[in-house]
């Protein structure tokens, strides 16, 4: 077997989030793995060299959730436009949320989502696949054939089982698999007509409410039947500091559970929401600043694992109505870093902290290898300047949908050069910004 | 446990009647309560039984004069024909009361049901009934002896010993052999008293199945439990499938046949973890392509037909057992 050409990341800013590590050098790339890295790793003969001087090199973005309009929403995001907005963010991993049409709840069907994305996707798919048959939270899909087919993950995406027999079977039957179940905490009798958090600003506007409870009643349920059955549990995303106490009480028991966040739940709040702008309509809604004060806190006592995109690409015919009617969901692959990197910038949080929640956890939680500037893994990196400033515009976006809530916001930190697996998939050194490789 | 009270005046009377009976029990409600010594006699009975009914004259009469109901609240073809024609073979005369054609339709309860049928004078009453304890309620008010032919997910006491009987034929005895249980256990009265009486008789008892098929606590009797049948039939020398009712088999309990059968379901393959020499069993009826595969049911391992002829002999032991006791005699 031949082996590639060596590829030598150099002089960069090395951050490791999963050994907390920082130091100047580089990362030697060759077939696909990380061959060496640190301060020591030189230039070699035959080595390419690309020269990071001012940039972070950091392990690529693993994004645990994403939805993708392929199979059956085309029109709103391919495989392949998800791809190359992950690789302008510099995502490197999107795990795929199962909410298609058709449902990947047939091993079939996630293994035609894997060879489309093979074949098209310039970053990896990882599809979750459907936890109930057809999302619709009476009968449990084929967790052990949707396993070996490829399914990294079972959750009913948008969606939350609200039959807690249903619930309790499938964390008793997927542990058998060790497999894990990512749950949206949203219990919709609770949320009911309500479209945003429920307080004073939605009374202001006259909008129906959804209250705190409406997470912390459902992620309360599923902490007694993890405690129950000992099934891998990932709570999708929480939106309040009194879901983040629940989970932390849970962890402090020992049970197998870790928890997410939206980057919208963590970089904005209910007042963003301002003239009804519907790209700013979410579930979990945009709450109040003190909840997005205690989730940052909580990203740092470790009680938040996770950081997703929650992309969740609308057009214009979903999202251009009345906020009350307009779907909810943003799109956020490609701002979810330098979204993120605002925590950074207020010194709030860490560097390392905050990729720990974008890449090392993830790959722990789902068991990749990925996540770490370790020899031997995967060559998922990104090269970024965390201090490069501009403002988004939305047209710019390599998503097929454009519904950001970060539309005309100054941002700071930029993505140089993404690689999946060894190979460079975006690079922005080469031109315009929408130069990709 | 053998919950039944027995009348003190009655008792008496075929203590003194029958000083020494094989088997000092008056009805036969559950393995539980039986010793090792009962299960031996009863499995020594039975293979004398055989004998019987592989003869061209296969009629005794230890049974003449004895009215024998077979009062099956479910429906059963193979246990209620069994006992039918063990019955028969004895001598007694049988009837055969279904559910679809009773008062119990009618909403009479099931003490009223005993009562009415215990005022006819039967001297055994077969009993198969949907809800656990349900035999041993129906024993308590009547005269005459009962036999439990499965209640709800109790017990199936006929069934464990039928079972034994193959084994101990085919293998020259129970102790010391490893036996894996697999599929439906939580729902199951099969496996509920195979566990019991293999336990009892010195068998090493796994279980394996799914954990939503596992009834949850039951590590803590002492049963091994696994939900890898790779792991769990390694060196086993008797494999036991378990039928899996339909309605269990579409995401409530196990997402799919195909899945179930996947994983859990008996093919070539899993029998290889097994020992070379293992035996396969299934109770019946097998639902095939679900918990078992066609080749390894009708294949060279298996004990299935063989399980149904064992029913009879073991069928007419218990009866017979029982009979000892009858009074009048």
């Amino acid at each position: 077997m031949t082996s590639d050409r060596p590829l030598l990341l150099n002089n960069a800013r090395l951050v490791d989030p999963a050994s907390g590590r920082e130091e100047r050098g580089g990362v030697l790339v060759q077939d696909g793995v990380i061959k060496d890295v640190g301060s020591h790793v030189a230039v070699a003969a035959d080595a390419e060299v690309v020269d990071c001087s001012g940039q972070v090199l950091a392990p690529g973005l693993i994004d645990m959730r994403a939805f993708i309009g392929e199979p059956g929403a085309a029109h709103r995001e391919t495989l392949k436009s998800a791809g190359e907005a992950a690789a302008a963010g510099g995502v490197t991993t999107i795990v795929s949320m199962p909410d298609t049409n058709p449902v990947l709840d047939d091993p079939a069907i996630i293994d035609f989502v894997l060879r489309r994305a093979r074949d098209n996707c310039i970053v990896n798919i990882r599809p979750a696949a459907a936890l109930t048959k057809g999302l619709k939270g009476e009968e449990m899909a084929e967790i052990g054939l949707l396993r070996e087919a490829g399914a990294v993950a079972f959750t009913d995406g948008a969606r939350s089982v609200t039959n807690a027999q249903v619930m309790r079977r499938a964390l008793t039957y997927a542990r058998d698999f060790d497999a894990l179940i990512l749950h949206h905490v949203e219990d919709p009798d609770l949320v009911a007509q309500g479209v945003m958090n429920e307080g004073e600003f939605a009374a202001r506007l006259g909008l129906p409410g959804i209250p705190r409870e409406a997470e912390t009643v459902m992620l309360e349920r599923d902490m007694r039947l993890v405690r129950l059955t000992g099934g891998r549990y990932h709570a999708a995303m929480i939106s309040c500091g009194d879901s983040a106490e629940i989970v932390s009480a849970a962890k402090a028991r020992g049970l197998p559970v870790t928890c997410g966040v939206s980057i919208n739940n963590l970089a904005l709040n209910e007042n963003d929401i301002g003239d009804y702008r519907t790209f700013l309509k979410l579930s979990p809604p945009l709450r109040h600043e003190d909840d997005r004060q205690a989730m940052i806190e909580a990203l740092n006592d470790g009680t938040l694992d996770v950081i997703v995109s929650d992309h969740n690409p609308q057009d214009v015919e979903t999202k251009r109505l009345p906020f009350a009617e307009a779907e909810n969901g943003a799109v956020g692959l490609e701002t979810l870093l330098s979204a993120a990197l605002r925590l950074v910038h207020s010194g709030q949080v860490s560097l390392p902290r905050l990729l720990r929640a974008l890449s090392t956890r993830p790959a722990e939680i789902l068991g990749f290898p990925g996540g770490r500037l370790q020899r031997g893994a995967p060559a998922d990196l990104i090269v970024f300047d965390p201090d490069a400033p501009y403002v988004l515009d939305k047209r710019q976006l390599k998503s097929l949908s454009k519904n950001t809530p970060f539309d005309e916001a100054r941002l700071e930190g930029q993505v140089t050069i993404t690689m999946v697996a060894g190979r460079i998939v975006f690079d922005r050194r080469n031109g315009s910004r929408d130069s990709n490789v | 446990m053998l919950a039944a009270p027995i009348r003190s005046a009655y008792s008496h009377r075929f203590k003194m009647n029958t000083p020494r009976s094989v088997f000092p029990h008056r009805h036969l409600l559950g393995i539980e309560g039986l010793s090792p010594l009962d299960i031996q006699a009863l499995l020594d009975l039975a293979d004398a039984q055989v004998e019987v009914s592989r003869q061209v004259e296969k009629k005794k009469s230890t049974l003449r004069g004895r009215t024998q109901i077979n009062l099956f609240f479910e429906p059963s073809t193979r246990t209620q024909s069994s006992f039918e024609i063990a019955g028969k073979r004895l001598g007694a005369d049988v009837m055969n009361m279904s559910v679809a054609s009773s008062s119990v339709k009618k909403g009479e309860t099931l003490i009223d049901t005993a009562a009415t049928l215990n005022a006819m004078r039967p001297d055994l009453i077969i009993v198969r009934h949907h809800a656990a304890g349900a035999v041993h309620l129906l024993a308590q008010k009547v005269d005459c002896s009962v036999v439990n032919a499965g209640d709800g997910a109790h017990e199936h006491p006929t069934q464990a010993l039928l079972d034994a009987l193959t084994i101990r034929r085919n293998k020259g005895r129970i102790e010391g052999l490893t036996v894996a249980i697999c599929g439906d256990i939580l729902h199951s009265r099969v496996a509920r008293s195979n566990m019991i009486l293999l336990a009892a008789m010195g068998a090493r008892v796994r279980l394996v199945a799914p954990s939503t098929l596992m009834p949850p606590g039951i590590e803590r009797l002492g049963f091994e439990t696994f939900t890898s049948m790779r792991e769990g039939l390694k060196d086993a020398d008797i494999v036991m499938m378990l039928r899996l009712q339909r309605e269990r088999m579409n995401g409530s309990f196990v997402p799919s046949v195909k899945e179930y059968f996947r994983f859990y379901g008996l093919d070539q393959e899993k029998l290889s973890y097994a020992k070379p020499d293992a035996l396969v069993m299934h109770p019946g009826p097998m639902n095939r392509g679900v918990e078992i595969s066609s080749d390894v049911a009708d294949g060279a391992q298996s004990l299935i037909r063989e399980q149904v002829e064992m029913g009879v002999a073991v069928r007419m032991a218990v009866l017979e057992a029982l009979a000892s006791h009858l009074p009048n005699r």
